[in-house]
């Protein structure tokens, strides 16, 4: 339950600092993907299940407020989500490079898809432009933050990891 | 072992779930079958306040930031200013002489509609699309002060958007450079008619494209662009920029360029909408 509250709340505060502050920190107009890497980062630690739904709600947020097809968003992040809980099982304490690796994956995918379902599909057929204009940009500046945001979200983890293991006592999570 | 296996076989299900539930809802709102409304409203009344305060907050800190930076400017830029004070107080005299012409003639013409008289309500951005590849925004007023989809927004005095949606204390902003949003648009001189498109890729550089510029007479950089009588969702005469580069087409009838807008969206904060529909506005 813990859990639950915990990540609403974090999903809820990307979102927030992302239509909000992060429109004052634009680098080369591009904003970071915030809610990416919570995904992103979620699926990696805690693997599928909670990739998938920290995903999906994520995507739902910006659905609620900006898409135009609904449910849009949140199927991409959810699917994001999910893939990334495949490597939960390769995620070591705070090993970062996975985590890196994943994200700028992650980024990549994402606006690639976001390219060919959203501007291919409207004869926008200058590929490189927007690959050098927006995709590489939002990458390198999602991934920047995401190296400081990493462990941020690690400790959050792990204290509620600690909590439910407390209630549970279960051994298996003592490594 | 046992209990791993059960839950990957859940993750799978629920992803399945999960995509059924998002491919209705995209299949649905595409068919317009779902309402969409009520649960954006509902959102909406959560977040907004959220999205209004941080704001707020920002806003205020940009404010000191830049108060402090600009100390130093100010001494200079007053001794300037108090100059062009003189040369204004001139310049207007003369002006109140045309104005006075200029109504004689607008009433012999019956274009006394220009924009400046529509009935308008000022709004705040407060946040922006938080991806990178769409640019619309959200302001903080909705139908509860009159607000309707269509209207045009405007700011400095020139063309920013279209309202997309309305939800009761909030509305969502289309904003003219973003990739899908097309303006029929005329020049200012000659009233030729091009239409004027956002691009993704010149954004960063703040400029619009237009198309299809027909026209025999020569439109020389710096025209201005403004929309165009025949838009069905656009008010006529609305400023949009300036003609800052014009190349012919290949088929030589038709030219096309960029236009510089008048408007900062970089550093968009505070919009007017215009309270007057195209299809229901006019005689």
């Amino acid at each position: 339950m813990r859990r639950k509250i915990t990540l609403a709340f974090l999903i809820l505060a990307a979102f927030l600092l992302q239509t909000t502050v992060f429109q004052y920190f634009q680098i080369a107009s591009v904003t970071p993907n915030l809610l990416l890497i919570l995904t992103s980062a979620f699926g990696l630690m805690r693997g599928k299940k909670e990739g998938l739904m920290v995903g999906f709600f994520s995507g739902l947020m910006i659905d609620l407020f900006y898409g135009s097809l609904f449910g849009f968003y949140a199927l991409l992040y959810m699917y994001i989500g999910y893939l990334n809980g495949f490597f939960c099982k390769v995620f070591y304490d705070d090993d970062i490079k996975v985590h890196i690796v994943l994200v700028a994956a992650s980024d990549l995918v994402y606006s690639l898809l976001m390219y060919v379902l959203q501007f291919l599909l409207r004869v926008r057929l200058h590929f490189f432009d927007y690959l050098a204009h927006i995709i590489l940009p939002e990458m390198v500046y999602t991934v920047v933050l995401s190296i400081l945001l990493y462990r941020l979200l690690f400790i959050i983890n792990r204290k509620l990891t600690e909590n439910e293991m407390e209630g549970q006592q279960s051994p298996w999570l003592r490594r | 072992m046992n209990k791993k296996k059960k839950f990957q076989l859940k993750s799978k299900h629920l992803l399945f779930i999960m995509t059924f539930l998002c491919l209705s809802g995209i299949l649905g709102s595409a068919a317009d079958k779902m309402p969409v409304t009520p649960i954006r409203e509902a959102a909406g009344f959560v977040i907004i306040p959220f999205q209004n305060g941080i704001n707020q907050i920002g806003a205020y800190l940009t404010d000191c930031l830049t108060g402090f930076q600009n100390v130093k400017k100010l001494s200079a830029e007053k001794e300037e200013l108090e100059q062009k004070v003189t040369d204004l107080t001139e310049e207007n005299n003369q002006l109140v002489q045309e104005q006075q012409e200029l109504q004689r003639l607008q009433e012999l013409y019956q274009l006394d509609q220009s924009y400046s008289e529509y009935e308008k309500v000022a709004a705040q951005v407060i946040s922006k699309d938080p991806g990178n590849w769409y640019d619309t925004f959200v302001i903080n007023k909705g139908s509860n002060d009159g607000i309707q989809k269509d209207m045009n927004v405007i700011a400095d005095g020139g063309l920013v958007g279209l309202v997309e949606e309305v939800s009761s204390n909030s509305a969502t902003v289309r904003s003219i450079i973003d990739d899908s949003s097309s303006v029929s648009a005329m020049t200012a001189s000659t009233s030729d008619t091009c239409i004027v498109s956002g691009d993704l890729r010149l954004i960063s550089d703040g400029k619009l494209a237009f198309s299809q510029l027909n026209t025999t007479d020569t439109v020389a950089e710096g025209e201005k662009i403004v929309t165009s009588n025949i838009s069905d969702k656009y008010l006529r005469g609305i400023l949009i920029g300036y003609v800052s580069e014009i190349t012919e087409d290949s088929n030589h009838l038709t030219k096309k360029g960029y236009i510089i807008p008048v408007v900062d969206f970089q550093h968009i904060q505070e919009v007017l909408v215009i309270k007057e529909l195209k299809q229901q506005g006019g005689e």
